[in-house]
């Protein structure tokens, strides 16, 4: 497993584009966003929130279909699927590496991008909880959808429209959560339910997508 | 360490395309199946090494016994030959991987990434994946696509020494590689519409 | 009296479904002409909504029905899986366009109503909202079933995908609800509330609660009539399949 993971960061670092492209996409977004909305300060502080995290959740769907994409089609997944590694475990390690290569750095770069938008200073804090809480999830349901469209040709929309659904909640508690901390108002509730949903997909959510990727080597 | 397949059928998208078909392949021997393009030796090496269940019939191997090796070898174009290789010995829980190197003629390829090899040295790697499992059965599904005569010779040796060391393969192949093992033409077992017993998985349906 | 299971036979199930086919379809039309005249123009207008609240003959039984399709392809995937019957894969195949079809017409008929009632075609309301995301999980489960060519592959991922789905569609009812509430609780929407889903039976009173459980009686009807006529043609798709397959062979 540590072979796979070690493997899949070093195949990120040295394709390029692994670190750089979610988020290039993630500041072009947050970038975009004034000039749709117009620059009044009192505005953007208000969706700032709103906005970093959609920008984070499209950024993390951008590099969602090469998750297992790329394993397939060089016939890897065949091979790991027959060595002594459990599909279960495959999944849950290729999920790892996807937010470490994707989450993490958006994560990383989200309180940079927070001051475009003028966000508050008490909401930066309460951005990288909620985004650093909420990423795994995003990329644990992402690799769900990688598995179960991997055997399809230019599955990548498919994938977006059946991922996006499977957002919602995640989303919902993950906006909700840096939007009440920029509003200075209590958090515990969506704090919680954030933790839930990611620790329950994570816990959860592999064993569905090692079974669908199992039909799909068949 | 026997690979019993007994009266099996293998199905292909809801078809059935071979049928009827038992062998075995015990320690120290080899068997080499024949056949005409699209008669389904792809698809009865994939249920042999596991990947998906057989219409009918049953394939008894040892856990954890079985080594495949498909027509796409597996390999990452930004990792260097070295690293492919010691990433599948890790997968396999195992360490060293010079006689996997020296077994196929690498040992001047070791620095070299994956991508800027030829076709024929790529599979030449792939084939040495086979050596780092450390697994008894080897399934090798057209392994001498797109090797010279030289590498198709080293590879005859390689599984020659396999063979010896007590190991098996199966191996779908139309060169003849000077082995002396059994071979099974699968051509016989083609599925027919014979009894109606066919349209494997849609047969609910007839 | 036979298992049930005798049922999953697809042969044995065409036969069944071309007996039974008619009768309920029959049922189901005088249902919902029965009840939908009774309701349009033998109850008397709201003393508050007015001739509007009639809406509610269509609105409350699809609503009902886009439910009730999702759970019906939650068990009939799970038994796919279970038991590997093919008619119950098909169908959850044939349903989740009917209990699409059901979402869009509750959907609109709630905008239609809304409209003259809160000044909307469309609010963020936690009902209004969660049958939005229902939609989307039937999109992309219908589209999951197109995109793959073998068929059991496409039940085996599909029936994942509606049990995972079903998961996610709870959690993101309970999220909704949660969300909804911090943004606005307008007095508006508490009316909402009285007159969408399932507390209106309670509500309204008996005049108009007789036509509205015959309506429902009718979607239901009607719903069955759809899931076995559409099951009856996959299985018939299937066997044209089947038979060129065999040809091909011979």
């Amino acid at each position: 497993m540590r072979a796979l993971l070690l493997r899949d960061l070093k195949l990120a670092f040295r394709a390029g584009g692994g670190f750089g492209l979610g988020i290039a996409f993630f500041l072009i977004v947050v970038i975009l966003v004034p000039f749709s909305v117009g620059p009044e300060s009192g505005l953007l502080t208000k969706i700032a929130p709103g906005i970093l995290w959609l920008g984070a959740l499209l950024a993390c769907l951008l590099s969602l279909d090469r998750i297992l994409a790329l394993d397939w089609e060089d016939g890897t997944l065949d091979l790991v699927a027959t060595s002594p590694l459990p599909l279960e475990a495959v999944v849950s390690v290729k999920a790892l590496a996807h937010w470490l290569t994707t989450g993490v750095p958006l994560v990383v770069a989200a309180p940079l991008f927070g001051v475009l938008l003028n966000l508050p200073p008490q909401g930066y804090i309460w951005l990288v909880t909620s985004l650093a809480l909420g990423t795994p999830a995003l990329s644990v349901i992402g690799t769900f959808g990688a598995a179960l469209t991997v055997g399809i040709k230019r599955g990548g929309l498919l994938l977006s429209l059946l991922i996006l659904p499977l957002y919602v909640p995640t989303l919902i508690f993950g906006a909700e959560l840096a939007r009440r901390g920029a509003e200075g108002q209590a958090v515990t509730t969506p704090l919680l339910m954030l933790a839930g949903i990611t620790f329950g997909v994570i816990a959860l959510l592999p064993f569905a997508s090692a079974a669908v990727l199992r039909v799909n080597l068949r | 360490m026997t690979l019993r397949v007994k009266d099996v059928s293998v199905a292909r998208g809801g078809v059935t395309v071979l049928e009827g078909l038992s062998f075995e392949v015990t320690p120290g021997k080899g068997l080499i199946l024949k056949g005409p393009n699209g008669v389904g030796k792809t698809t009865l090496l994939r249920t042999v090494a596991g990947l998906q269940p057989p219409f009918k019939g049953t394939v008894e191997a040892p856990e954890e016994s079985i080594a495949y090796a498909a027509h796409s070898d597996g390999l990452k174009a930004m990792l260097t030959v070295e690293e492919n290789l010691r990433f599948w010995a890790e997968v396999f829980g195992k360490s060293d991987i010079s006689a996997a190197i020296e077994g196929f003629d690498l040992v001047e390829l070791q620095g070299r990434l994956a991508g800027s090899l030829s076709a024929g040295q790529k599979r030449r790697l792939g084939l040495a994946r086979l050596l780092v499992t450390g697994r008894p059965i080897w399934i090798l599904d057209e392994p001498t696509v797109s090797l010279d005569t030289a590498s198709v010779a080293l590879f005859a040796k390689a599984v020659e020494r396999h063979l010896a060391s007590g190991g098996s393969a199966l191996l779908a192949t139309h060169i003849d590689l000077g082995l002396s093992v059994d071979v099974l033409d699968v051509g016989p077992f083609r599925a027919t519409a014979r009894e109606g017993a066919i349209a494997g998985y849609d047969e609910a349906f007839l | 009296m036979g298992s049930i299971w005798e049922y999953a036979n697809p042969v044995k199930f065409s036969q069944t479904v071309s007996r039974f086919l008619a009768p309920v379809a029959i049922v189901a039309g005088a249902c919902l002409v029965i009840g939908l005249i009774w309701g349009f123009f033998f109850t008397p207008d709201d003393f508050r909504q007015g001739s509007t609240v009639k809406i509610i003959y269509l609105h409350v039984p699809s609503a009902l029905m886009a439910i009730n399709a999702w759970f019906m392809m939650l068990i009939t995937s799970l038994i796919w899986l279970v038991r590997r019957h093919h008619v119950s894969a098909l169908a959850a195949k044939a349903a989740a366009p009917i209990g699409m079809v059901m979402t869009v017409i509750a959907l609109l008929t709630g905008a239609i109503w809304g409209q003259p009632m809160w000044g909307t075609w469309w609010a963020w309301d936690p009902r209004l909202t969660s049958f939005l995301i229902l939609f989307l999980f039937y999109l992309g489960y219908i589209a999951l079933w197109e995109a793959i060519d073998d068929p059991d592959t496409a039940a085996d991922l599909t029936s994942v995908l509606c049990i995972v789905g079903s998961v996610f569609a709870v959690l993101s009812r309970y999220a909704v609800n949660f969300w909804n509430q911090g943004l606005h609780q307008g007095a508006s929407f508490a009316r909402v509330e009285a007159v969408t889903g399932a507390d209106t039976t309670e509500k309204v009173s008996n005049v108009f609660f007789y036509p509205l459980l015959m309506c429902i009686a009718g979607f239901v009807l009607l719903f069955v009539a759809l899931v076995l006529l559409r099951t009856r043609t996959e299985i018939h798709k299937r066997r044209t399949r089947a038979l060129l397959a065999r040809e091909r062979l011979a």
